[in-house]
């Protein structure tokens, strides 16, 4: 067996891959469903049904995509220009520490500010807790060579014991009865609910509205051409003309900001506070997501809802048959190396002897 | 005469496009076939199927009266086939014998047999008339002692027929003259040889016979005896070729850019030892020499993309700084060697490419982009007024740049580099004064390469200073009109190139003071 290049690839090609990569994903999952005992198709259907078949569900599924997309866009933008972000996970629990700090720690000093004035500047330390994060490995990486893959991801680790010390140092909330978990925000910051009696807040507002600037920078504007010229090829990037340090710097501060953003609006939208398990890997599904999507980051908003709807409805899908809830897992990984391979198969072909 | 090697119909498809079109070939004991042919014309795709990269979609091949087995690269180097390819696959930490012996030993054998070895190999490069010392290391050799590392390497396997991929793109003009010897003595001795090469005068020199591809099919096969070049390069192209005019340089001005004293950091061989030089417009300087000998390091200076650790080089008067957007801003037009790795983003469309050095600057002024937006519509309607005036034929301004074959992209990126935008107002910015072409027609055919050089002589007509950096020799010569040649970094005067003869020449880029 031997891959030959394609010389040329039909447009039909580039609809049938994913139409593919779903296929296959459902062929492999199913065989894990059999494997437990349960019947397929009603599997399938209490998934479904558990992720999009009620306004609960869907307000459900959208409240968990509302991080995944923030994370998603923040590996995307920062993968486009080879900047191989894997600390996304760190950035967000940065941020998320930004914002209680701002936005929650000064009960009692006396500082009343207006929540016109807070809100902002909450959101601005987030975001630039999470880019001064990525800022140090990028700039290591543009200027001695440093991997960013071992620096980003080893900083997660690091930034999970700050955050554990923190919460039970100087942010622990002495109301907490013991728990590790940090002050609350006060609650005029926090952000209002989209649909009434449910968990969706208007966090998932600002993830839909980031993705469309994000692709309108990117697409449009002379710094997103230097991000993606340099991204595809720094040589000639360089050659151009393009400054290929500030453009680290500055996908550095786009990938951390969005990351940080990410954890100030799941406690600004839902949590109020920060606990050491307040990310279930957010930032690693990110990566996963932006891969998914093509690094495109409107793709991203539905590769975001896709995995949130696959974790959301494995989860009310297990409790009525007997089928764990890692069968999400299994299919979001499946799903990520079929897109991969459905897309190398757009490029070459197979051959057989 | 017996046939060692018999191709027949050899046909292989790449989706519509017919690579190889029942193409049969024969090759005789001691003979030396010529395979010419433009790039994509099926050459290397045929070379691959007879080594067993590809598997041919159609046809036989037939080795010494045995059927050679379809895609195993094992069976071909068994049956005795060996190729010398263009860029060595030698390992430059390892000895002479170390590199030949790579990958003839079986795993299990718990020790390396030497000393046989040694012998096998000096008995070899004694039967064909290539010294070499087996523990020399391969780094410390020169450019032509590697290629003959290559062809013992062959040999030493047992090679009966050799393919020797474009042998002397590398070498100076002595070099090319003992290899041509070594080749004679080899088909003496009962070898076989497919020489690939567009140098139509050397084809003629060396081969016995020629075999002409065009678009996939074998269009011409003749005896070398009798044949012209004129004749070659119609069978190459499909119609009649005229040369690029030789016309002196009418208005020779100012100094444009001048080096004195320059030499960069050493990167390995390559780097600038002292180097001065001063370009004039209207005029083009043409410098030859062996590639790895410090024109990376001049085009790089001169391109914005290395600084100069001491000396100076200046443009018009003013210190030259090592930005590409400022060299560009001041308009010097720039020409990298590597048109994929350098000369365009692949991934990126063509209208894109076709900007992309000219996206900097004051935003209230810019004919693309105001305050970070760029202006899509005025871009695009400069890459299509790009691609109409330099004949950029491909997928259109969005397919990637990575689509379009060599020479298109080589029109481009001439194009984005000698067309100045028009302003907002309307205004054409000046024309390019410093034109940087480091090996602007490696590798086209010879459409385009004319295409090239006749851009090159219209912009020193029309007042540039140009400057021309290439391997090839003829070239130099036809286009240069003061010729220098640069030697491990040093860069000789640049003379009217009335005054270099090519033994001169060749002397130069072997290190030889003249």
């Amino acid at each position: 067996m031997r891959l030959e290049k394609r010389n040329h690839t039909s447009p039909a090609a580039y609809v049938l891959a994913p139409v593919g990569a779903v296929v296959f994903t459902l062929i492999v999952s199913a065989l894990l469903v059999l494997w437990a005992g349960a019947p397929v198709g009603q599997t399938y259907a209490l998934l479904l049904q558990g992720a999009f078949g009620s306004v609960f569900a869907l307000t459900e599924t959208l409240t968990r995509a509302t991080p995944l997309i923030l994370t998603g866009l923040a590996a995307a933008v920062a993968f486009r220009a080879r900047l191989f972000n894997i600390g996304a996970e760190g950035q967000l629990y940065a941020g998320a520490l930004a914002a209680v700090a701002v936005g929650g720690m000064h009960g009692g000093t006396g500082l009343e500010w207006s929540p016109y004035v807070l809100f902002p500047l909450m959101m601005l330390a987030a975001a630039l807790a999470g880019a001064a994060l990525l800022l140090g490995p990028a700039l290591m990486k543009a200027r001695l060579g440093v991997d960013e893959v071992v620096t980003t991801l080893l900083l997660n680790f690091i930034m999970l014991l700050l955050v554990s010390a923190l919460l039970d140092g100087p942010m622990k909330d002495p109301l907490s009865m013991g728990w590790p978990q940090s002050v609350a925000l006060q609650g005029d910051l926090e952000l209002s609910k989209l649909v009434p009696q449910t968990r969706l807040h208007t966090g998932l507002l600002w993830a839909v509205s980031l993705a469309v600037m994000l692709w309108a920078l990117l697409a449009r504007t002379v710094p997103g051409f230097d991000v993606r010229a340099a991204g595809a090829n720094t040589r000639a990037a360089a050659f151009a003309g393009v400054p290929i340090t500030r453009t680290v710097v500055l996908v550095a501060l786009l990938s951390g900001g969005l990351a940080g953003l990410a954890g100030a609006i799941e406690v600004a939208g839902r949590t109020g506070y920060v606990t050491l398990d307040m990310s279930p890997g957010y930032g690693y599904s990110g990566i996963v997501i932006a891969m998914l999507a093509g690094l495109h980051p409107l793709g991203v908003i539905a590769a975001g809802t896709f995995v949130a709807g696959v974790l959301v409805g494995a989860d009310s899908m297990s409790r009525a048959v007997g089928v764990p809830t890692y069968i999400a897992d299994v299919i979001v990984a499946t799903s990520l190396i079929a897109v991969l391979v459905a897309g190398l198969l757009t490029q070459y072909r197979v051959r057989w002897k | 005469m017996s046939n060692v090697l018999r191709l027949t119909h050899i046909t292989k498809r790449f989706g519509k496009l017919v690579a190889n079109d029942s193409i049969s070939l024969t090759l005789a004991r001691g003979e030396v076939l010529a395979l010419l042919g433009e790039n994509g014309a099926g050459k290397s795709t045929l070379m691959s199927i007879l080594f067993g990269h590809y598997v041919a979609d159609e046809g036989s091949i037939e080795v010494f009266g045995q059927p050679l087995p379809p895609g195993q690269p094992r069976a071909a180097l068994a049956a005795g086939i060996g190729m010398v390819h263009q860029h060595f696959t030698l390992a430059d930490n390892l000895t002479v014998l170390d590199n030949v012996l790579l990958g003839t030993e079986p795993l299990w054998q718990p020790f390396s047999r030497r000393s046989e070895a040694r012998a096998k190999l000096l008995a070899v490069s004694q039967q064909f008339g290539l010294p070499v010392s087996p523990d020399a290391r391969v780094g410390s050799l020169s450019v032509g002692e590697r290629q003959r590392v290559e062809i013992l390497k062959a040999l030493y396997r047992g090679a009966r027929i050799l393919i020797l991929d474009e042998p002397t793109a590398v070498l100076t003009p002595q070099e090319s003259e003992a290899l041509f010897d070594t080749l004679a003595q080899m088909v003496a001795q009962g070898l076989s040889i497919i020489f690939i090469s567009h140098k139509l005068g050397e084809v003629l020199r060396v081969s016995h016979r020629v075999a002409v591809l065009r678009q996939g099919k074998l269009v011409a096969e003749a005896p070398a005896q009798g044949t012209t070049q004129g004749q070659l390069a119609q069978w190459m192209v499909g119609h009649a070729i005229e040369a690029a005019e030789r016309r002196p340089a009418q208005n020779v001005g100012e100094p444009i850019c001048t080096l004195s004293n320059v030499s960069t950091a050493p990167t390995g061989r390559d780097r600038l030892n002292d180097v001065s030089l001063t370009l004039r417009a209207g005029e083009i300087v043409a410098i030859a020499g062996v590639s790895g000998n410090g024109q990376v390091a001049l085009a790089d200076v001169l391109c914005g993309v290395r600084a100069a650790t001491t000396g100076q080089v200046t443009l018009r008067g003013a210190p030259l700084q090592a930005r590409p957007a400022w060299l560009v801003s001041q308009g010097v037009a720039r020409i990298p060697e590597d048109r994929h790795a350098v000369g365009v983003v692949g991934d990126l469309p063509v209208w894109e490419n076709a900007v992309s050095e000219r996206l900097r600057g004051p935003w209230f002024a810019h004919p693309w982009f105001r305050a970070f937006w760029v202006k899509r519509r005025a871009a695009r309607q400069h890459a299509r007024h790009v691609a109409e005036t330099f004949d950029v034929r491909g997928g259109g301004a969005d397919a990637p740049a990575r689509s379009l074959s060599g020479g298109n992209m080589q029109k481009l990126i001439l194009g984005r580099a000698l067309m100045p935008p028009k302003d907002a107002a309307g205004n054409t910015a000046p024309a390019p004064q410093l034109i940087v072409a480091h090996q602007p027609t490696w590798g086209l055919d010879i459409g385009a390469v004319m295409f090239v050089q006749q851009q090159l002589i219209n912009a020193r007509d029309s007042g540039a200073a140009v400057l021309l950096i290439s391997d090839d020799l003829d070239e130099v010569l036809a286009l240069g009109d003061r010729v220098a040649v640069m030697h491990d970094g040093r860069l000789s005067e640049a003379l009217p190139a009335e005054g270099w003869t090519r033994e001169a020449i060749g002397l130069a880029m072997a290190g030889a003071a003249h």
